[in-house]
């Protein structure tokens, strides 16, 4: 599997190395604690709010999924709390650039 | 192992000039060599360019121009902290004996290439300074309950103290409603509480400490350094509200120069936005937890020039390759006595705190006569 081209469908996938047993992050063919391959799977779509702030009418925050991969990302539904649940509304790749949209839970 | 001093140093005004990169350079280095006639341009055994702009092989072209023939050529890039790097590399190969005089040149154009890092994607489309500047700066607010008026005191003090740089891009004194007034990019960021990117450039040369006093009185040395790289990716920060890589090199440099953080008498700091001052305060050790904004009320309340005496970033404007050698370069004339109106009264050790990329990567050095 490749993280951009699912990304591209909409999809988070996540890389794991199943001898470190951890999440790899940023996303990568290989674990950068002992380079062996990762494997693929379905990210959750659910995180929790580390930090946000607004642009314009827009909030904006660093999600935490999973307790390690950590994205900006818009938070697209009423006012965020910090430490609050949110899903995945949308993601993927505009002009080389990946997106992340979430709503409060 | 050879000392590491400072022979001469030139800077160029920073400006939003449409100049080529190669004058930007040439500039920086035609001034170092006319404030110094004890020269020779044979001596020098190496040119590092510091700079993120896209032009290929300018350590040649730099050393051709300017009539230099040098053994070691090449670039240094690290982003806004490619200007310490390089330093920190022409100190390496001074002390290692590879070579005895180095020089280091950085410039930028207002339009640099280096403000985006396009890698990191985990910011998602967030990807413009100021979005990560909003989060170090919400969180700096909500751990130690400061407001926004109370971090406006930051571009207030750096553009007076711009005024008295001839350098400086600031023209213009501001005050604590028009830093609040001034135009909302987030709402936690306003356009006064940005450093400008800028055209500019600054050059230093360095030499062992033998060949430093045989072409200058008054030499400034490198006596410490610490640099930490804790990622590259923003998100990777485990937290917003002080700069771990800064607390690292801080350490490190400190260490290196058997000094503490009382000792220092002058610090250029890397103020990208207002929150870093306080923030590089702290993580630098230079004040408490929390407190570096009542360090830096009371500097203002008396006129102490101590920290960013130039004006630091945003006073002086930060045309990224050229700025952690005028970090340096100031430093340098606050220790020498020379810095005319910005001089903070018998300087006799400073610090030059210069960071990439929020402050995943942090050089420190220490400065002394
Ligand atoms: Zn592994």
């Amino acid at each position: 599997m490749n993280f951009e081209s699912e990304l591209k469908k909409g999809k988070l996938i996540i890389p794991e190395c199943n001898h470190c047993n951890k999440i790899v992050w940023p996303p990568s063919e290989f674990c950068n604690q002992c380079f062996n391959e990762v494997s693929w799977r379905t990210g959750s779509s659910k995180g929790k709010i580390i930090e946000f702030s607004k642009q314009n009418d827009n909030y904006f925050g660093l999600i935490e999924i999973e307790n390690s991969i950590r994205v900006l990302g818009k938070i697209s539904s009423g006012i965020p709390n910090l430490g609050q649940h949110v899903k995945i509304e949308k993601c993927g790749i505009k002009d080389g650039s990946y997106y992340f949209e979430f709503l409060l839970i | 192992m050879t000392k590491v001093g400072i022979a001469s140093y030139g800077i160029t005004k920073f400006s939003k000039e449409d100049s080529k990169i190669e004058s930007v350079l040439l500039n920086s280095v035609k001034k170092l060599f006319d404030s110094n006639s004890n020269l020779n341009r044979n001596d020098i055994d190496a040119v590092l360019v510091s700079t993120n702009n896209n032009s290929k092989y300018l350590s040649a072209v730099l050393s051709e121009m300017a009539g230099i023939e040098p053994k070691i050529a090449h670039t240094v890039e690290s982003l806004c902290n490619s200007g310490t790097n390089a330093i920190v590399s022409a100190y390496s190969y001074i002390a290692s004996g590879l070579a005895d005089m180095v020089l280091v040149s950085g410039a930028e154009r207002y339009d640099s290439p280096g403000q985006v890092l396009e890698w990191d994607n985990s910011r998602g489309e967030f990807k413009h300074p100021i979005f990560w500047a909003s989060i170090f700066t919400k969180s700096y607010k909500r751990e130690f309950s400061i407001t926004d008026e109370e971090l406006a005191i930051v571009p207030v003090k750096n553009h007076k103290q711009a005024q008295n740089n001839p350098n400086a891009i600031s023209e213009k004194l501001y005050s604590l409603e028009d830093v609040i007034n001034s135009k909302k990019l987030t709402d936690d960021l306003r356009l006064l509480d940005c450093s400008r990117p800028c055209t500019g450039g600054a050059s230093i040369l360095l030499a062992s400490e033998k060949t430093c006093k045989n072409c200058t009185d008054n030499p400034i040395w490198i006596t410490g350094i610490g640099q930490k790289t804790t990622s590259a990716g923003f998100t990777k920060n485990m937290t917003f509200s002080s700069m771990v890589s800064t607390q690292e090199a801080a350490s490190t440099a400190l260490k290196m120069s058997k000094r503490d953080a009382k000792d220092i008498d002058v610090a250029e700091v890397h103020d990208a936005f207002s929150v870093c001052e306080p923030m590089a305060l702290e993580s630098l050790g230079l004040s408490d937890k929390g407190k570096g904004l009542e360090l830096i009320n009371e500097l203002y309340a008396t006129n102490n020039l101590k920290i960013n005496p130039r004006g630091g970033l945003i006073g002086s404007g930060h045309p990224l390759g050229a700025t952690g050698l005028a970090q340096t370069i100031e430093i340098t004339q606050q220790l020498q006595l020379c810095a005319n109106k910005r001089q903070v009264d018998n300087a006799k050790v400073g610090l030059v705190h210069n960071m990439s990329a929020a402050a995943t990567s942090s050089t420190v050095l220490v400065l002394e006569k």
